[in-house]
């Protein structure tokens, strides 16, 4: 009776640990608060200065070799364009890059905010990918490698800013579509993306992110009654490449201001430390429930006709 | 098979006919019937009439699907990046299929030998219902052909969908293995039955280890997204225990209703052992049933009191989450106390049978309805509906085809009866 407990016991314990081998051990990835790389690139984007000429759009498309737009770039009726019963433009696999138009209540003229990939310090696209497809790369820009996708669309659910889009009129090749700071072109020869070098307004800055969050903070403290005392992708979701300065609240230019300050990936930390718990804890624990449940019990099988006969000994 | 039994014709159900000569492979795929009865009572079965009209419909939307992509059959939403595919046919049909690890357990671990008559039912159960769950997926991903990628191309092991694909990948095949005992006494293959059944201690505790992370892995999944999942459904350190906790009460009322629906449309197929055991081991699986469900209800307003969420319940959508937690999880609750309590096992039924609802709600209120809550509602491209239907209806078929062979419901015999 002892042999065979014994043995079972090691059965157990030599398939949960073949479930652990499988199961390669969670990477410290995300332990620990990553702040991006010390000399990240980033943008600063003053709301205050935008126009909407759309020139940006223009620029992006151009530089991405993106197909042609339905309406040509001048033609602003796109920001009258409501989508889904109460939604304006967002990023598509055709335009990476969107101008939108916002009333904010009580200014006398609209806003216009740029959306496009903030290019976050702790990407939730990245950490949400299961065949390790995105790179934050050290100048700043978060890539993405369309050979490894397998189209699971999870990074589409975990991006806090409804950024990336996928290609699904595909049927051979579809792949994840987004700005990706014009990193192979311009980024990594140390040159600013093409939107930005194209905006007449100057409404965006390109520089080092902590130079440009200086930059932010010192407008900020010279006209304290033109803008708001907040700077939009500083702290939200781990802090963002791309970041925000405004003269009218954040939520009336369409900004989601409930986003939590810490990386997206910190919530799944909770769930990613009990992994190894029960792949350890778990395989001790449950054959001990069986020797315990058994002990003194028949331990054959009522379907095992062999042991049948041996049924309430 | 009701009317063929009427004549006295006997379905397969041993390892050797009633004159001792062995069953050829036909044979057995034909049930033990001649190639006419059988032909004349898969048309007699109005069922199959209905399951054939589906597969007229669905199989070439489907086809449709790979030759003119995803767009093609979905509305291509960029804010809802995962559908009915995923939000049905993931994380509705996983959580139903907990019951092999259930039982399993129930059987091998804690030595329960009286649940055995349904042991098989809630492993085949578990087995098809994940290997469904991947036949959706394999619809839903846009490279389906990739699906190795995170196996053995290109690793992201930070990600939770990671863990999620290993373990499902795993504990398939623990499930096929678990499930090969009945395939391989219906073959006749005695060695493997004896080598599968010597390491199932070993088996069944992998099981538990992966269906604990995995089941709970699907709920962290949407941990990746909060603000856009309803705080009410949303709970980042809680999330987890609330999908793996409601799937236990999931899989064993998932067993209830399958055996339901066999034991009132299939009881040819049924030994005695199964149909007098049955009413005994539906009040035991009720009892185990009401138990999870208690402690998910729990849980479930931990998570509300812990995030401090109840300003909420006055709201509209929280009227919503009332109703799902008032109406499929404490009414089941109480339905199915009742029915133990006083031995109703058509009571029982009912209660199973509105869990499983609950269940099917609460996953798709997570993965769709609740979903970019502050945006707007996105309603399902019809094609989607179509898919979703024809695989559920390709589950059934292979349901089916699998209880109406394999010794599932009934003991194989050494001899057939005279």
């Amino acid at each position: 009776m002892s042999k065979i407990t014994r043995r079972k016991f090691l059965a157990g314990s030599a398939a949960g640990g073949a479930a652990m081998m499988l199961t390669p051990a969670k990477k410290a990835f995300a332990s620990g608060s990553f702040e991006g790389f010390p000399d990240g690139m980033g943008v600063l984007v003053d709301l205050t200065r935008c126009v909407g000429c759309r020139t940006c759009e223009a620029a992006c498309n151009k530089e991405q070799g993106l197909p042609a737009p339905d309406l040509p770039f001048d033609d602003y009726s796109v920001f009258d364009e409501i989508h889904h019963g109460n939604q304006k433009r967002r990023p598509t696999d055709r335009a990476y890059t969107v101008v939108n138009r916002y009333e904010p209540e009580g200014a006398d003229k609209p806003l216009y905010r740029k959306i496009q990939c903030n290019h976050c310090n702790e990407p939730a696209c990245l950490t949400s990918c299961f065949v390790n497809a995105y790179t934050k790369t050290p100048e700043g820009a978060v890539i993405y490698n369309s050979h490894v996708c397998v189209g699971c669309r999870n990074c589409m659910i975990a991006c806090p800013f409804h950024v990336p889009a996928y290609t699904y009129h595909s049927a051979i090749n579809p792949v994840i579509k987004k700005c990706i700071f014009c990193y192979y072109t311009r980024l990594k020869e140390g040159k600013p993306p093409a939107c930005v070098e194209s905006c007449p307004q100057q409404v965006m800055t390109f520089g080092k992110r902590k130079d440009l969050m200086k930059i932010a903070r010192e407008r900020i403290a010279k006209n304290p009654d033109k803008y708001i005392d907040h700077i939009y992708g500083e702290k939200e979701v781990g802090g963002t490449g791309w970041f925000y300065i405004s003269n009218a609240p954040f939520e009336e230019a369409g900004f989601d201001i409930h986003l939590p300050k810490k990386p997206i990936i910190d919530n799944v930390k909770d769930f990613l430390a009990i992994v190894p718990i029960v792949l350890t804890v778990w395989p001790a624990l449950f054959t001990g429930f069986h020797l315990l449940a058994t002990k003194g019990k028949s331990h054959g099988h009522g379907d095992d006709h062999s042991h049948d006969e041996q049924e309430g000994h | 098979m009701k009317k063929l039994a009427t004549y006295g014709v006997k379905p397969h159900d041993a390892t050797l006919k009633s004159d001792g000569e062995k069953w050829s492979l036909m044979e057995k795929l034909l049930l033990g019937l001649t190639l006419d009865q059988y032909i004349g009572q898969v048309i007699r079965n109005k069922f199959n009439w209905l399951l054939a009209v589906i597969f007229a419909v669905g199989i070439p939307v489907i086809i449709y699907r790979f030759i003119f992509s995803l767009g093609a059959v979905t509305h291509a939403n960029y804010d809802y990046p995962w559908g009915l595919f995923l939000g049905f046919g993931l994380f509705c049909m996983v959580p139903l299929s907990a019951s092999g690890f259930m039982l399993g357990t129930t059987v091998e671990i804690f030595g329960r030998h009286d649940f055995e008559p349904i042991e098989r039912l809630a492993l085949l159960n578990g087995l098809l219902g994940y290997f469904f769950a991947v036949v959706y997926l394999l619809v839903d991903l846009g490279q389906p052909w990739r699906l190795s990628y995170p196996m053995v191309y290109s690793w992201g092991p930070a990600a939770v969908l990671f863990l999620v694909g290993w373990h499902v990948a795993t504990y398939l095949s623990v499930q096929v293995a678990e499930v090969s005992t009945a395939f391989f006494e219906w073959i006749g293959f005695q060695r493997g039955y004896d080598f599968i059944r010597k390491g199932t201690v070993g088996l069944t505790v992998s099981g538990i280890i992966l269906s604990t992370l995995h089941q709970g892995a699907l709920g962290a999944l949407f941990v990746y997204a909060p603000g856009k999942v309803h705080p009410l459904w949303y709970s980042a350190p809680f999330q987890w225990i609330h999908f793996f906790t409601s799937s236990i009460p999931a899989g064993l009322c998932m067993v209830i209703c399958v055996s339901t629906v066999v034991i009132y449309t299939m009881k040819w197929r049924c030994d005695d052992r199964f149909i007098d055991n049955l009413d005994r081991i539906t009040i035991s699986l009720a009892k185990g049933a009401a138990m999870g469900l208690i402690t998910y209800l729990i849980v479930k307003i931990i998570a509300v009191a812990h995030d401090n969420e109840w300003a909420y319940l006055a709201t509209g959508w929280g009227y919503w989450w009332l109703l799902e937690i008032l109406g499929f999880v404490v009414a089941p609750l109480i339905i199915l106390s009742y029915g133990i309590h006083h031995k109703l096992v058509g009571i029982i039924r009912f209660g199973a049978f509105l869990t499983v609802a609950g269940i099917l709600l609460n996953r798709l209120n997570t993965a769709l309805i609740t979903f970019n809550w502050q945006l707007y509602q996105e309603i399902p491209h019809k094609y989607e509906i179509i898919i979703s239907i024809t695989i559920f209806a390709l589950y059934v078929t292979t349901y089916r085809f699998i209880l109406n062979r394999l010794p599932i419901l009934y003991q194989f015999k050494s001899k057939a009866d005279e």
